[in-house]
């Protein structure tokens, strides 16, 4: 008996043995393991982060301490002359208006155009409802260059020309959207719609006081997405656009690079301008944010 | 009964009518535009005279090979890049990853116009950037003024933009592989490597695929970046096709031309979609 207690004893020692011999390798390993990937991605976090302190620098100093060897990695004091010459220059807060104002409007008015047609696609059945969804899936593929000439063409017909209706008109029925909203309002549960129904109420109200208000998150993300897309908007302001007070901040910064005199301190307080309050929008809204820029992608 | 029938028209009616005025009569006015030319300020029919010389315009040659030159480099890349690190950022072990997953998003929300033109200051001659590499014994890169080096600051400049937005696209997927699938390979034996190859990717491959559509799309309409970072230059180097419509349109008013170009890439958006489609079509 007690020689095989003995037995058990040394190959369990044995064992734990094994193990420590085991274990032992596998811990410097991970800890190797570790030591790599966080290299990595501190590397790749100076990399992603850089740009924007350098930003910042710019914004701080004067134009020429940007071309320096040793280079200058501290702000400077010249934040209030670079903020001065750039609003002399293009009138910043003017430009920062254009931005928001049609961005704003185009989100309310987007917002309000596409999330009622995606709608009606997701919960009624129509005549032609397969057919106008189908013909707006495909449009998505057609780049938007395909309608460039056109549009500037039936705005320059119709004196629309320099005009925020101009800007923010043509994409007011985001085919990208519909469907995103669709998605999400196909998962709202049709009783609920025909209870309400029972009890009287009309279609637009059921649409408005039930649906709408359980839609929000998918609501949010989609505006934040509308709202890129007409923040970053460049090609067809720059095209629809002519005059300094109307123009929106893409289009006034890039006039900035086609002056033949660059000041980079001016610039990089443009850039900086631009760059900022869409950042600080983020942190604060990160969750919806992502899902926003990502469409579907992230469900 | 009679209501609830046109209440539907009625709520679409918006989108409809909109999406006719500013998305149906363009694309059909862009097309007979297209075969027209400009005759003392009327436009008048001019058969295929636009496709013709776009077949033989060198400089559309040109964008359509420097749009491939991006597009093959800078796809890859980007899609490497960020499947790494989502893979590394799924890591149970690793700290702070809410913290990395921001940080690498951070540059996809900068507006396209600003970040074009911050690299294009960086990227000077005697800029930020190649006085960095100096310290490293690297002699200065002409970036932008040499046609090599002028499509690889774009190529970086779009890498830098979009490789947290695809990280973090991957990494939602990655969250969604169950776990047992793991489970049972390393009991078969499988190590991390064939575990990568075998289950990863096959499982991210409609992400995989999902990214690769928007990134062609994207450098096919290829605009922001070469008109600020690098106007299109040197030697139409960066050249790309929205660039070119662009010009042809509105430098040079010839809506015809720009017109032909924009069919033609309208008709390659067409192909290349149709065989992703295909390739998405064998699972």
């Amino acid at each position: 008996m007690a020689k095989n207690l003995e037995v058990i004893e040394q190959s369990t020692n044995e064992l734990t043995l094994a193990e420590r011999q085991q274990k032992k390798p596998k811990k410097t390993k991970k800890k190797l393991k570790a030591v790599w990937m966080y290299t990595l991605l501190s590397i790749f976090l100076v990399v992603s982060i850089f740009p924007f302190y350098w930003m910042f620098i710019g914004a701080t100093n004067d134009s020429s301490k940007m071309f320096t060897n040793p280079p200058t990695l501290l702000p400077g004091d010249q934040f209030m002359t670079n903020l001065t010459n750039l609003n002399e220059s293009i009138g910043i807060f003017r430009v920062l208006f254009n931005s928001l104002f049609v961005s704003g409007l185009y989100v309310v008015i987007a917002l309000a155009v596409c999330a009622s047609a995606a709608y009606v696609l997701a919960k009624y059945n129509f005549k032609g409802k397969k057919f106008i969804f189908t013909a707006f899936l495909l449009s998505m593929m057609i780049p938007y260059q395909a309608t460039l000439i056109p549009l500037f063409q039936m705005m320059s017909d119709f004196n629309l020309l320099n005009t925020y209706f101009a800007v923010i008109a043509p994409q007011l029925c985001f085919p990208f959207a519909i469907f995103l909203l669709r998605q999400n309002f196909l998962a709202f549960p049709t009783e609920l719609m025909e209870s309400a129904r029972l009890d009287g109420a009309s279609e637009t109200r059921i649409f408005i006081s039930i649906v709408i208000p359980s839609m929000r998150p998918a609501l949010a993300a989609a505006s934040i997405f509308l709202f890129m897309t007409q923040w970053n908007n460049f090609m067809w302001p720059l095209v629809v656009l002519n005059t300094n007070d109307m123009y929106t901040f893409p289009v006034a910064l890039s006039s900035l690079m086609g002056l033949s005199y660059i000041d980079y301190g001016q610039v990089m307080m443009g850039v900086t301008l631009a760059t900022v309050p869409i950042i600080a929008f983020f942190l604060t809204l990160q969750k919806q944010f992502i899902s926003g820029m990502l469409g579907s992608a992230l469900k | 009964m009679n209501k609830a029938k046109t209440f539907p028209y009625f709520f679409a009616a918006p989108a409809i009518l909109l999406f006719l005025a500013f998305t149906v009569y363009p694309i059909i006015a862009s097309f007979v535009l297209s075969f027209q030319e400009r005759v003392g300020g009327e436009y008048v029919f001019a058969g295929l005279k636009n496709y013709t010389r776009l077949w033989n315009d060198d400089i559309f040659w040109t964008a359509m090979q420097n749009t491939f030159i991006i597009f093959v480099v800078q796809v890859p890349i980007m899609i490497i890049l960020a499947m790494v690190l989502a893979n590394v950022l799924n890591n149970q072990l690793l700290k702070l990853k809410g913290f990395f997953r921001v940080s690498f998003f951070l540059p996809a929300v900068t507006s396209l116009v600003a970040y074009s033109i911050l690299f294009s200051i960086m990227l000077q001659e005697e800029g930020i950037i190649n006085t960095a590499l100096s310290y490293i014994g690297i002699t200065a890169i002409p970036w932008l003024s040499d046609p090599f080096w002028a499509k690889a600051s774009i190529i970086i400049a779009m890498t830098w933009r979009w490789t947290g937005y695809n990280m973090v696209i991957f990494l939602a997927a990655l969250q969604n592989i169950p776990e047992d699938l793991y489970e049972a390979a390393s009991l078969d034996g499988a190590n991390k490597f064939k575990q990568f190859f075998y289950i990863t990717v096959p499982q991210l491959k409609p992400v995989i695929l999902f990214a690769g559509i928007l990134s062609t799309i994207g450098t096919l309409q290829l605009f922001d970046e070469p008109f600020n970072l690098t106007g299109g230059g040197p030697a139409d180097s960066t050249m790309t096709l929205g660039l070119y419509i662009y010009q042809s349109g509105f430098e040079y008013f010839d809506f015809g031309y720009a017109s032909a170009i924009a069919y033609a890439v309208v008709v390659m958006v067409g192909i290349l979609s149709i065989i992703q489609f295909k390739i998405a079509g064998d699972d």
